[in-house]
């Protein structure tokens, strides 16, 4: 998931969230219903019962205003906090040639004002009420959010719903912001060797699909992108018919649904544009590029073209390949680590990631890092053969209860967080999940089988489906200022 | 008067604002401090244990075993008395619970989240007491993560931040252990002896911390606390590290081929208790810590659009910590950003903050304060800082008492003191 946050400080950035499908089972398994589901797991697994039995119910609510906005409340009362968080159906699958990075500069727009709060005002009344806010584009979506103590949600709604209608955009402004995009840019991918690999080959795997343009945008579009570029994007998508506004924590739910009458009731309804669903011509044949940057260590990224969950009640292969995943990487006993980094120490560095629940296209990616002697030859070799061995004798019925296990704590650990519950249910809804059909997920991975992996992992992971990128690392002093980037061949 | 009222409300928001967190501690027979906070709402626990076993440690032998500690720490779940690190990570696995490790400057830390069921619990809790009390440093295992130690740190000599990062901190602690770097060298001397005698004199009860948060009661935290320690290797308690002295004023430029130049200014700043940190911190924020409002992150970033991300933070720890700014631009707008940084940071330290910006960080700081502790993880980590530092146990009820009792001259004063020119360090990564 490659999320652009808009301030993240540097430190706290993770190369991870560069990835642009890494594993979000941890946000897709959420339940909103978990004490009976957690009790009848628990019985399936190690895990004993009365590890969840103290585990209460937690409440979600929603309510459609008549204006389209959706509004999801989830009632946490452990602190007297709350998250308020607005997402729109709006990312870069929607953007088209030429003006990729639109979404994400819009998302730094929206903090440079409104009739009524002047630039950089919206950050100083969130700080001055305690709160924190940032915001963050991805693929599929847009999302703004504030945590703050729980008296300030009236005033946080009345920001987002100003900003929803009335933001002002000028020249002068743009023309500040968009250097700190590039800026962002230079710093998350330019000079980002993995970030550069992970960039280049999803424009290699898709040639037709949107997903194949960086969420960040190309240097190039940015360089020549005006005011008027982010102005079409607001009046085309920014529309309470096109989101959905979530609210996790110390909060009654009825009074939440009046608040958001009371400020996003206003807004007008538009009409949205059609989108056009953009299909992926099916792929041919393997393809490798190769990435020159200055690194030490070699870096391999492989990309297979997987099924998404499409029908949550009736698929099963997307349950099985996220099952898959979380076997070969989901823990520290889990097949990568155990194998390719402590047993084999081929690699260095080795995870696997699949997304089954997005707007586009599915990838089951697996990477790594070679070890110290190793080649990325060898390291794709030993990955590959790890698939075959799942492939040809299964997995044991031990390993798949374990990675359930931590399915389970995963979800109770989550409770812990407000952000994260508010992420789950966002996260969700971007891709079509009903929230409550988070449930039904849970459940639905619960019941995958040994059986099931091992088809899956026969079915999917073809050549003709596969897209190799090898990061080339260069010495520091034989590089040029700019990364090099070699052609992809077929 | 109207400052007088404004201080009144603030107080009334203080008040109402309280942590309302309850800390117990006590200590363990075997020397260990113990710091509970119970949290019923989840079925859920977490043991977090400091040891004064960081990387500062690892000086003793003029740093010919830089990375010793770090590696120490990574290699306490690669087998224990009876269990090799495969059956380790299965039962782990298969209890659904997660260890977690880091190292800073003064701490070696172990975390472990569990379940809070017995069965669960137990099993987690007893692996734990095993990786601090029977690590047993495999051979192979040993072998393994040196390379990949080594291997990282080659990467990182690669990377623009992290290289400007450890050259940042040798400059600002010159022959100080804070200011020690692990090298592919130092770390391929460390064998299975080094290793041994680190945990044995390190890892001891009576440098330890231990912080529980969770779904147990304070009979149960002290069960588990006292079974953890109990078998801990007999370790010497803390002695003082050597005395941080200044540097001196300097200019660092480093070459390397990245689109973006990487700067970093700062100097060792305070160490954690010092009567200063409440001005430190009201000012830090208005000048760099407070997001998208700060002097920083207005003049360099909304005002002229030269960097994305640019902060000043500041890090107390037993002895002095690094007080620094960071920014990355353009490589070819480096002398301009500089420019900008000196001149924002010259200024604040002339003036201080306004009324204004005194106003908007004590607000912030203070009605803020409940979101820094609406988690176990956040408790967790606040709560094992108050431990280990060894703060007052009432830190947090105080904290928007001490916070609105600061004033825009100590602000001055403090910063005067903690942030002289002569002694700050510039480094410029990439910089045309």
């Amino acid at each position: 998931m490659w999320l652009a946050a808009d301030r993240a400080p540097a430190k706290a950035y993770d190369a991870r969230l560069q990835r642009s499908h890494f594993n979000r089972s941890g946000y897709l398994l959420m339940t909103q219903r978990p004490f009976l589901s957690m009790l009848r797991l628990a019985v399936l697994l190690a895990v004993s019962q009365s590890a969840v039995a103290a585990l209460q119910p937690a409440s979600a609510f929603e309510t459609t205003l008549a204006n389209g906005l959706r509004v999801i409340v989830k009632e946490d009362h452990r602190a007297p906090t709350v998250v308020h968080m607005v997402w729109y159906r709006a990312g870069a699958i929607d953007e088209i040639d030429g003006t990729s990075g639109v979404a994400h500069v819009l998302e730094h727009m929206m903090f440079k004002g409104t009739k009524k709060v002047g630039p950089g005002q919206f950050s100083k009344r969130v700080a001055a009420v305690g709160g924190r806010d940032n915001a963050f584009t991805n693929l599929d979506y847009t999302a703004y959010f504030q945590q703050v103590p729980k008296r300030a949600l009236a005033a946080m709604m009345a920001l987002e719903a100003d900003r929803m209608a009335n933001l002002r955009l000028d020249a002068r402004e743009f023309a500040q912001e968009i250097k700190v995009v590039m800026e962002e840019r230079r710093m998350r991918t330019d000079d980002n060797p993995q970030a550069l690999v992970n960039e280049r080959l999803q424009s290699v795997a898709f040639q037709e699909h949107p997903y194949r343009r960086p969420v960040i945008g190309w240097m190039s579009d940015l360089e020549q992108m005006s005011y008027r570029d982010a102005q079409d994007w607001y009046r085309r998508w920014y529309a309470p018919n096109n989101a959905y506004v979530v609210v996790v924590g110390d909060v009654d739910h009825a009074e939440v649904f009046r608040l958001a009458e009371k400020y996003y009731g206003g807004i007008k309804r538009r009409a949205l544009p059609t989108r056009r669903a953009l299909a992926e011509p099916k792929q041919l044949g393997i393809k490798r590029l190769e990435v020159r940057a200055p690194a030490k260590l070699p870096y391999l990224m492989m990309a297979w073209k997987v099924p998404k969950l499409q029908d949550i009640r009736r698929d099963r292969e997307p349950y099985a390949l996220e099952m898959l995943s979380a076997l070969l990487d989901g823990h520290d006993a889990a097949r990568l680590s155990k194998d390719l980094v402590r047993g084999q120490k081929i690699a260095q560095s080795a995870s696997a990631g699949y997304d089954a629940t997005l707007r586009g296209e599915a990838q089951f990616i697996l990477d790594g890092q070679p070890a110290e002697g190793r080649t990325v030859a060898d390291l794709e070799a030993a990955l590959r053969a790890e698939i075959r061995r799942i492939q040809e004798e299964g997995v044991s019925a031990e390993e798949l209860a374990r990675a359930k296990t931590q399915t389970l704590a995963g979800q109770i650990y989550k409770r812990d967080s407000m952000m994260a519950q508010a992420m789950e249910i966002g996260g969700a809804e971007a891709a079509g999940v009903h929230w409550q059909d988070i449930d039904t997920m849970l459940e639905m991975t619960r019941g995958v089988t040994a059986e099931e992996v091992q088809a899956a992992a026969r079915k999917y992971f073809r050549d003709d489906a596969l897209t190799v990128a090898v990061l080339d690392p260069q010495p520091l002093d034989a590089v040029a200022a700019k990364a090099t980037v070699t052609a992809p061949s077929h | 008067m109207k400052k007088t009222l404004f201080g009144m409300l603030c107080l009334l928001a203080a008040t109402m604002a309280e942590a309302g967190v309850s800390i117990e501690q006590w200590m363990t027979s075997s020397g260990a401090r113990v710091y509970f906070v119970v949290s019923r709402g989840l079925p859920m626990l977490d043991v977090q244990i400091d040891f004064a076993a960081g990387s500062a440690y690892e000086a003793s032998d003029g740093g010919r075993f830089a990375g010793l500690a770090r590696l120490t720490n990574d290699l306490l779940d690669a087998g224990v008395s009876g269990l090799d690190e495969e059956q380790i990570a299965a039962r782990l696995g298969d209890i659904g619970a997660r260890l977690t490790r880091s190292i800073d400057p003064d701490r070696a830390s172990m975390g472990l989240r569990t379940l809070s069921a017995k069965a669960e619990r137990d099993a987690a809790l007893e692996l734990l007491r095993a990786m601090l009390a029977t690590p047993t440093f495999p051979a192979d295992a040993v072998g393994r993560e040196k390379a990949r130690s080594i291997a990282e740190i080659q990467e990182a000599e690669t990377r623009p931040e992290s290289i400007l990062a450890k050259r940042f901190a040798a400059a600002i602690y010159p022959g100080h252990p804070y200011g020690l770097q692990a090298t592919a060298e130092s770390v391929g001397r460390i064998g299975r002896d080094e290793l041994m005698t680190f945990w044995r004199s390190h890892y001891g009860a009576r440098r330890a911390t231990v912080t529980i948060i969770g779904d147990v009661s304070r009979a149960e935290a002290e069960i588990i606390a006292t079974r953890l320690c109990a078998a801990l290797p007999d370790a010497p308690p803390d002695a003082p590290l050597a005395t941080v002295t200044a540097p001196a004023r300097q200019t660092i430029r480093i070459a390397h081929p990245a689109s973006q130049a990487h700067i970093s200014i700062g100097l060792p700043m305070i160490r954690r208790g010092d009567a200063d940190f409440f001005p430190l911190l009201v000012g830090n924020y208005v000048l760099g810590g407070g997001g998208f409002v700060s002097r920083l992150m207005q003049e360099v970033r909304e005002k002229r659009g030269l960097a994305y991300s640019v902060y000043s933070s500041f890090s107390p720890r037993k002895l002095e910590g690094p007080f620094q700014i960071s920014l990355q631009t353009k490589r070819s707008q480096a002398a301009e950003a500089l420019q900008v940084v000196s001149a924002t940071l010259a200024q604040f330290l002339e003036q201080g903050p306004s009324m204004s910006e005194l106003r908007a960080a004590k607000q912030n700081l203070i009605d803020g304060q409940a979101l820094g502790l609406d988690s176990n993880a956040k408790l967790l980590r606040t709560v094992a800082m108050i431990g280990f530092y060894q703060l007052p146990l009432n830190y947090l009820d105080d904290f928007p008492g001490r916070v609105e009792a600061v004033t825009a001259g100590q602000v001055r004063l403090a910063f005067a003191r903690h942030v002289q020119p002569e002694h700050l360090v510039t480094a410029i990564l990439a910089g045309d």
